[in-house]
């Protein structure tokens, strides 16, 4: 049993009603050593130096006391009751004994006992020694472990065995049950870590985060180093908190199992599709001395030919190697593919009456054409023909497509060309959008070949054909219809039912007139004093009066300059507003090392806060000592702001107090908190041990 | 069926549809003075002298660019039309001012002729508080957009600008917000003129929303230099002008309940009404809430 490195962190969460003894190994030397609850402690003494020599650990006479013994005889005491055990570095936790019930079903009240878990078994005592279910099982059995929310209505653990069954314990409370989940849940990373031996090199990486409670596979270790890599902020992030002890690892890293999650998903291997470039790009490189040509064929290329030409496999399959070798039958190929290439026909047609592989090769694909009459039947009826008739490219100069090796604009010479041409496009644009379903990395033709084999039969084309007929028609249908000749189509839908929308409006209406410093003068319903009669016969005498005064009037000189001015003036003392322009505008304002030091400032701050108010409320001394240390971390982020709030050059300090102030408040807040809490905590009279007893 | 065409999108070539409030009302009792307007020359302006600006500045528009088009929607109190449509006219009306001021005059007569008849079909029972139709027209000329968008050979730079007088309408609050939001999603700019007496919360929405401009002019007998030196510029241009923006808009809610603002509150998921504090039923919608709000004070007094 090999633990990974020197700078493991042990951490475990204890709760009020702890139930028997705890004992704990040191890895390094084998002695034994136990404690009681009430002498659980709290070691305030630097890392260091207990990582650097062995230490001995034996409980003080007096209660809440413990002392350590160092090698050199120096001893540290630690008098305070409410502290409690929180990180003992590279401790492990070699047995515990915890009270639960055993349930057999979920229902069931259960039976008291005391559960006992200990490196290789796990065992369980009923208090009622006539009791029947009295086991001990190793944790080889186990294939895995469930528990129950932390906050739902039992504290579960569920152990499952290879063989099928399980073991249900109910446990008092949830600290009890987390210790023992935590138990299990290391045991078996060690047990599964064991298995597939060698596997795991234990990372001895000194750029290595230290790894804190949790064993972690090498897997786990590497993708978060490799987060880490990818994301310069979050580097910097974990160089703050976690090497300087603020977070733990796994602290750190609890808030961000998306990013782990998806770091997993992207490790299933991706496959690349088919090239897009087409098949008829394999060009012979021909020897300028003697007559031969070559032709390169690499098992993608085969695995190509394989998928866009299903005679040519079929062909493969049948005579290789019966017939002939692979090598024979690749090279008639390409003699085959060079003819078509020089479109000699005579001279194709003279030797496919020779050679009847030959031949083969020279025909048209039957397999393909039939394919092709299938697709035929399927295709909308409703197909605009006419939608991409503009988008053909061909007559333009300039574009072709290399096909047979050279460049084919569109040459009408030979229709049968032309189609082979289209059709052969379309066929590779349906092979490529198919997308590869198998893997050619082996270079092992006879292998690819088998694999088209099977990919074809999973996707057999008759197999849809009937629903696809149905829906075809259902479709067409559809398309055909006469809209008028149907009834109205409703669909089933609940209205919204809103008793007065107005009160949407006038949530907002106050804010937004507010702002515009309207404020409620004239905001009073049109006067009603005119009957609608008489407002409509204002309009339309308005309108004739319109008629005849023409546009005589409408610009007045000295009205023309006020309004001129008045936009002026408006628009330059909004633009020197700085107050009221977004935000944005205020950071680009400021010079560039003070900026991303603001910003710096305020990831780190965010970090912080976030685990801060998710530690609450506190339940565990776990998390009271986190709080603790992250207190402590704002505090000294809230010194330095003050410090750039006050050192900054006079020019940019209202933009600069403008982006602290807000900082400081959340930070303010957080203490805020803290201090309630703490006063909350002491007025209740702390327990010895320095957390509240639940329930 | 015509083939489809690769449409000509153009930088210059703007689309303005145009909304004129004509709520009689409004108009008439701002001329007759009662509205409480303290400066009557430069608060309120006869309606006469607002149809001429507003002609003017539709022909100053035409002439900007010839391809160019306006469309003018009048929105009344019982119905929204279309008045103008500089595309149907062609090229040969295009030059005659005179014309063209004629015609929208006397499609507005048969407008008003038309809302006042359909006013007293549906009965105007209402007597207090009359809003003119803005979401009416403001879909009006969102469909209209979509229609340039779908038909002829370019696709211009369309916004709308709504020349609005009368107060708010609260009722219509949804089916404005719905337009403003269509609005932004088809991106088209609602640039917003008021010429009443107080500013409209929605136009601000709209025009902040949609990235338009809005601008209640304080001069209001300058009105046509408002409308030339500010709403005729294309969305082009804008990129390079400083227009008129608000000092900042502040769209922070306030509760249903109280109608104050607030930072935190809750929130009805049928209907998104905001409360500050938690109700059983919503008093917007009526859906009932069941659940307890998990509320972490309370929690903790529960225990021990
Ligand atoms: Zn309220
Ligand atoms: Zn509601």
């Amino acid at each position: 049993m090999q633990t990974s490195g020197p700078n493991r962190d042990r951490s475990i969460n204890l709760s009020g009603s702890f139930f028997g003894l705890l004992i704990w190994r040191h890895l390094d030397c084998s002695g034994c050593f136990s404690f009681s609850r009430e002498a659980l402690l709290r070691l305030d003494r630097p890392k260091e130096r207990l990582f650097s020599s062995p230490v001995r650990l034996r409980p003080a006479r007096r209660k809440h006391r413990i002392r350590l013994l160092f090698p050199d005889e120096s001893a540290l005491q630690y008098p305070k009751p409410e502290a409690f055990c929180n990180s003992i570095p590279t401790w492990e936790m070699a047995s515990i004994n915890i009270a639960a019930k055993y349930k057999i079903s979920l229902k069931e009240p259960g039976i008291a006992g005391v559960l006992r878990m200990a490196e290789e078994r796990f065992t369980f005592t009923p208090h009622d020694p006539r009791s029947d279910p009295k086991f001990d099982g190793p944790f080889r059995g186990v294939k895995a472990h469930k528990f129950s929310k932390d906050g739902s209505k039992q504290a579960l653990l569920n152990i499952q065995l290879h063989e099928g069954g399980a073991y249900i314990f109910d446990f008092e409370s949830f600290s009890e049950r987390n210790v023992c989940r935590d138990f299990v849940g290391r045991v078996l990373a060690k047990l599964q870590s064991v298995a597939p031996a060698k596997v795991d090199k234990a990372v001895p990486n000194k750029t290595a985060p230290s790894v804190s409670g949790e064993q972690l596979s090498a897997m786990e270790m590497e993708r978060r180093m490799k987060l880490l890599r990818e994301d310069s902020e979050l580097q910097k992030l974990h160089k703050q908190f976690v090497m300087t002890g603020i977070l733990t690892e796994s602290e750190f890293w609890a808030t961000r199992k998306n990013l782990l999650d998806d770091a997993v998903h992207n490790l299933t291997k991706q496959r690349t599709g088919f090239k897009s470039s087409m098949l008829a790009d394999i060009r012979p490189s021909i020897d300028g001395r003697s007559n031969k040509v070559h032709f390169n064929l690499t098992a993608e290329i085969i695995d190509q030919i394989f998928a866009e030409k299903p005679a040519v496999h079929r062909a493969f399959l049948e005579f290789v190697p019966n017939k002939m070798s692979a090598k024979d039958f690749w090279k008639k190929y390409c003699e085959a593919d060079l003819l078509h290439k020089t479109k000699n026909v005579v001279a194709a047609a003279a030797e496919a009456a020779e050679d009847e592989e030959l031949a083969m090769f020279l025909k048209r694909d039957d397999i393909l054409a039939n394919e092709v009459r299938q697709k035929i039947k399927r295709v909308d009826p409703t197909l605009d023909m006419e939608a991409d008739q503009a988008d053909d490219y061909l007559h333009l100069p300039g574009h072709g497509i290399l096909h047979g090796g050279r460049k084919d604009t569109s040459d009408a010479e030979n229709e049968l060309s032309r189609r082979t041409l289209s059709q052969d496009l379309n066929r590779h644009a349906a092979v490529v959008l198919e997308g590869r379903t198998l893997d050619v990395e082996s270079g092992d033709i006879m292998a690819v070949a088998e694999a088209h084999v099977m990919s074809k039969k999973g996707s057999s084309i008759e197999t849809s054909d009937k629903s696809e007929n149905q829906e075809r028609q259902e479709k067409a249908c559809r398309m055909t219809e006469l809209e008028d000749l149907q009834g109205p189509r409703r669909l089933p839908y609940a209205s919204l039912c809103i008793k007065d929308p107005r009160d949407y409006f006038d949530s907002q209406q106050a804010n937004a007139l507010n702002s515009l410093g309207d404020n409620g003068v004239g905001f009073t319903s049109i006067d009603n004093s005119l009957s609608l009669e008489e407002s409509y016969t204002y309009l339309i005498k308005q309108i004739s009066e319109a008629k005849v005064k023409g546009h005589i009037d409408i610009v007045e000189p000295d009205v023309a300059l006020k309004v001129l001015d008045g936009l002026n003036n408006h628009l330059s003392s909004t633009k020197h507003h700085i107050v009221k322009n977004p935000l944005v505008s205020v950071l680009d304002r400021l010079p560039v090392a003070i900026k991303d030091e603001l910003m710096d400032h305020w990831t780190l701050i965010q970090e912080l806060l976030r685990h801060f108010w998710s530690s609450y409320p506190i339940t565990t001394g776990y998390l009271y000592n986190k709080v603790l240390r992250i207190k402590e971390a704002m505090a000294q982020i809230y010194h330095k702001l003050q410090e750039i709030k006050e050192s900054v050059h006079s020019d940019c300090r209202h933009l600069v107090f403008l982006l602290v102030q807000p900082m400081l408040q959340a930070l303010d807040a957080a203490f805020a908190q803290y201090e309630a809490d703490d006063q909350k905590r002491s007025a209740k009279g702390a327990k010895p041990n320095g957390f509240f007893k639940q329930g | 069926m015509t083939s489809v065409q690769t449409k000509l999108y153009s930088d210059d070539a703007s689309l303005v549809v145009v909304l004129i409030d004509v709520n009689p009302y409004f108009w008439a009792t701002a001329a007759s003075g009662v509205g409480g307007g303290v400066n009557h020359s430069s608060a309120t302006i006869p309606f006469a002298k607002f149809l001429n600006s507003m002609i003017a500045f539709l022909n100053s528009l035409t002439l900007l660019n010839q391809s160019n088009q306006v469309v003018l929607i009048a929105t009344g109190i019982n119905s929204c039309g279309y008045i103008y449509d500089s595309g149907t006219k062609g090229s040969e009306g295009s030059g005659k001012v005179m014309e063209v001021s004629s015609e929208i005059l006397r499609r507005l007569e048969e407008f008003v002729d038309r809302d006042k008849k359909l006013g007293k079909l549906q009965g105007m029972a209402v007597g207090s508080n009359v809003s003119s139709l803005v979401s009416g027209s403001l879909s009006l000329a969102l469909c209209y957009i979509q229609r340039v968008f779908r038909s002829g050979a370019i696709h211009p730079q369309p916004r709308i600008l709504c020349l609005q007088a009368s107060p708010d309408g609260p009722e219509q609050y949804v089916a404005i917000m719905n337009a403003i939001f269509s609005a932004q999603r088809s991106m088209v700019p609602i640039d917003s003129c008021v010429v009443g007496m107080q500013n409209s919360a929605f136009l601000q929405q709209a025009s902040y929303i949609t990235g338009g401009v809005y601008l209640k002019p304080p001069q209001l007998d300058g009105l046509f230099e408002y409308l030339a030196s500010v709403f005729a510029t294309d969305l082009q241009s804008r990129n390079f002008l400083h227009l008129p923006k608000p000092a900042g808009v502040d769209f922070r809610a306030s509760c249903f309940c109280h109608k104050k603002t607030i930072d935190m509150g809750y929130v009805c998921s049928v209907c998104l009404s905001i409360f500050c504090k938690h109700h059983k039923k919503c008093s917007t919608c009526g859906s009932e809430f069941n659940h307890v709000p998990q509320n972490p004070n309370s929690a903790s007094n529960l225990k021990s």
